[in-house]
């Protein structure tokens, strides 16, 4: 059952406290409440700073490479036989995934505030990477958090950030992945709340994060809905995504919430599959409740313990998820689907042979859902996959698989 | 008057300060913990917070992570600790225990279930550390319900006018956290400490207890000069790691801890 959504209720949300629906808000200690309250006023005004949208607008084009294409995989669907299967290629921007959007974004809100020293969380990488990266070209001091799991198994990564100037520390506590990074980043803000910004990787967090981070994000469907209507003349049927935090997903969905025709699917990590505990989907399998500064959907035990999650793809290895997903899963306005492990290389496989484009092994979880539900679709629709990013970072991990040395 | 009001009362009426000692509950060992509580009375505490272990303490630095893993370990649950301040109550009925942690085991329990259970229990308090007052509006008349006091934090970020707000919030006492950083972390500048302390009592007449970073007897001294009540965390969970493995000499370190800071407070009246 689905809520007709219009322009005065997405305007509406979040609410002055960040709330969507009963999911959002700010669940913080005390002590970072006052760089919110700043962070989310002075994002508001410069919402609205011409200069400030102008900037971010020139950066995306000439340093990311924006507008990224819509190009329609035609052998892919002749392969699959059902809808015209388009891809938004987020893989071609600058370092290689959508991240960059809102690094650039947050960045430049970073400058906009005067703060000189920049934090950041990364599981697989990217976030690091692309956060890495502005850095770089502002000049900002870079200092990245990561599970010393993560550094391990995204050995290439850690070097591509050190190269670009950032210093990375490797997280022992907890889990020793993405979550840990977080809580690390929130340890480390903090401490250094006067001078630091948190670039924070994904739509979840404490508002005004799922905002802005939704805000700079929120190009990806603009762009799709401009040349949808160019090259087809048409919306698409259906939109498909991964998630993991869901910030590609909330990109590409939002500018297509108020229209009710266009369908929107959501892929979690199903891992070794929902029945076996094995994976990171807490839309799908998991329950509402707190963490990292915002209530949504997570994977916890009975006692509200966060428990471990598995994913093949590190950048989906998480055990949250933005809110404004939770709240667009409980209107029933988008449908959260789950693959597993083994269907996501399927797809990363297919795509990679019949269309010479390698997805990250997060995208190919988008790409193997979307090829199965346009299976089930009409001939005359239409459907676009998210790839949200280049899969040259996991090729280590598909070599393993396949017991392969590099 | 809630227990919390009375003893604090009562200490302000003697020109006493507040010791106020924080474990993390089933650490070492679940069965260790009330032991401990008594442990900690005994060596002079007024209140005790007893921290409920979370697999993601985002506040608290490596001492008190760690100690919420060796609780974990146990699979020291919610429902747990709130049997372990009951068996506490069955001995000693004028210690007043505050729950200290982070909102999550809270919203598994059910806010009602949990605010049941807490004040069945014998808790007189609740400090949730991710939890600020604007998002409390729906476990906050189930708190006053049951005569639990809600206790929010102060920061040096804290502005006045949140300062007010908070404290309107809160009862018991308000917690004033000395610096900008995770528990155990830096050493705090008391100077600092002093003059915000003071403008804090300007604004609230709540008492008001200062922690995060007091690892001594000077520390605990030139804090309680100032304020209500000092808390202890880190360096008491930090002796609880070091003799982890011998109950007996346990309790004897962290009295020697204790007894000290006790002494140097109480000094502070004559």
């Amino acid at each position: 059952m689905s809520v007709k959504l219009t322009e005065e209720m997405l305007k509406a949300l979040p609410d002055a406290r960040g709330h969507f629906g009963a999911f959002g808000g700010r669940f913080v200690s005390e002590t970072l409440m006052d760089s919110l309250m700043t962070l989310e006023r002075e994002y508001l005004r410069l919402r609205e700073d011409p200069d400030f949208q102008a900037r971010f607008d020139q950066d995306l084009a000439d340093y990311v490479g924006r507008p990224s294409p819509l190009y329609f995989a035609e052998r892919l669907t002749r392969e699959t036989g059902g809808a015209q299967i388009w891809l938004k290629r987020e893989d071609l921007n600058h370092t290689g995934a959508h991240k960059v959007n809102n690094t650039i974004g947050q960045a430049l809100l970073a400058s906009f505030l005067g703060k000189k020293r920049i934090i950041a969380e990364t599981g697989a990488g990217q976030h690091g990477v692309a956060t890495a990266t502005v850095c770089a070209r502002l000049g900002l001091e870079c200092h990245v958090f990561m599970g010393a799991e993560d550094v391990q198994r995204q050995s290439l990564n850690v070097y591509r950030m050190k190269l670009l100037g950032a210093q990375v520390h490797a997280v022992e506590s907890g889990t020793r992945t993405l979550k840990d990074a977080m809580n690390d980043a929130m340890r480390d803000w903090v401490t250094n709340v006067d001078d630091t910004f948190y670039i924070i990787g994904t739509v979840a967090g404490p508002h005004p994060y799922p905002l802005l981070v939704r805000d700079f994000q929120s190009v990806i469907g603009r762009e799709i809905r401009r040349q949808a209507m160019e090259k087809a003349g048409r919306l698409p049927d259906a939109l498909v995504a991964c998630v993991g935090g869901g910030s590609n997903a909330i990109g590409m969905f939002y500018p297509f919430l108020t229209e009710e025709q266009v369908a929107l699917y959501g892929v979690e990590a199903g891992g070794l599959g929902l029945e076996s505990g094995q994976h990171a989907a807490p839309l799908c399998a998991g329950r509402p409740g707190v963490l990292h500064g915002n209530r949504t959907y997570l994977m916890e035990d009975e006692n509200g313990q966060i428990i471990g999650t598995h994913s093949v793809s590190a950048g989906l290895d998480y055990p949250g998820v933005g809110p404004e997903h939770a709240w667009l899963k409980d209107i029933g306005r988008a449908n959260y689907v789950s693959v597993t492990d083994d269907e996501a290389l399927e797809g990363f496989r297919l795509l990679t042979r019949v269309e010479g484009i390698m997805p990250a092994l997060e995208s190919a979880h988008a790409v193997a859902y979307g090829v199965k539900l346009a299976a089930r679709m009409d001939k005359d629709q239409m459907l676009v996959i998210n790839v949200s990013g280049r899969g040259d970072k996991d090729i280590h991990t598909i070599a393993q698989i396949d017991g392969i040395e590099i | 008057m809630s227990r919390i009001e009375g003893v604090l009362k009562a200490l302000k009426g003697q020109g006493r300060k507040a010791l106020i000692p924080y474990i993390t509950a089933g650490d070492p060992h679940p069965d260790a913990t009330v032991e401990l509580m008594h442990t900690l009375v005994n060596a002079g505490a007024d209140i005790i917070e007893l921290g409920v272990p979370f697999s993601d303490p985002m506040a608290d630095g490596p001492v008190i992570q760690l100690a919420c893993e060796r609780a974990l370990r146990y699979g020291t649950s919610l429902r747990q600790v709130l049997d372990m301040v009951h068996t506490f109550r069955s001995q000693d009925d004028k210690t007043p225990v505050v729950l200290m942690g982070y909102l999550n085991p809270i919203e598994a329990m059910g806010y009602e279930a949990f605010a049941d259970a807490a004040a069945d229990a014998g808790v007189d308090g609740v400090l949730t550390v991710d939890l600020p007052p604007e998002e409390a509006e729906d476990v906050a008349p189930l708190f006053a319900k049951r005569g639990l006091d809600p206790i929010f934090l102060l920061a040096p970020t804290t502005t006045d006018e949140r300062i007010r707000a908070i404290s309107e919030h809160s009862s018991g006492y308000v917690y004033y956290v000395s610096i900008k950083g995770v528990t155990g972390a830096a050493t705090i500048d008391v100077d600092e400490v002093a003059r915000k302390v003071a403008h804090i009592h300007e604004l609230t007449a709540l008492p008001v207890g200062v922690g995060f970073g007091i690892r001594d007897a000077a520390t605990a001294a030139a804090i309680g000069r100032v304020s209500d009540g000092v808390i202890v965390g880190s360096v008491l969970v930090d002796t609880i790691a070091r003799h982890q493995a011998d109950r007996v000499e346990l309790k004897r370190a962290l009295t020697n801890l204790l007894n000290p800071m006790r002494e140097a407070l109480d000094s502070l009246a004559s």
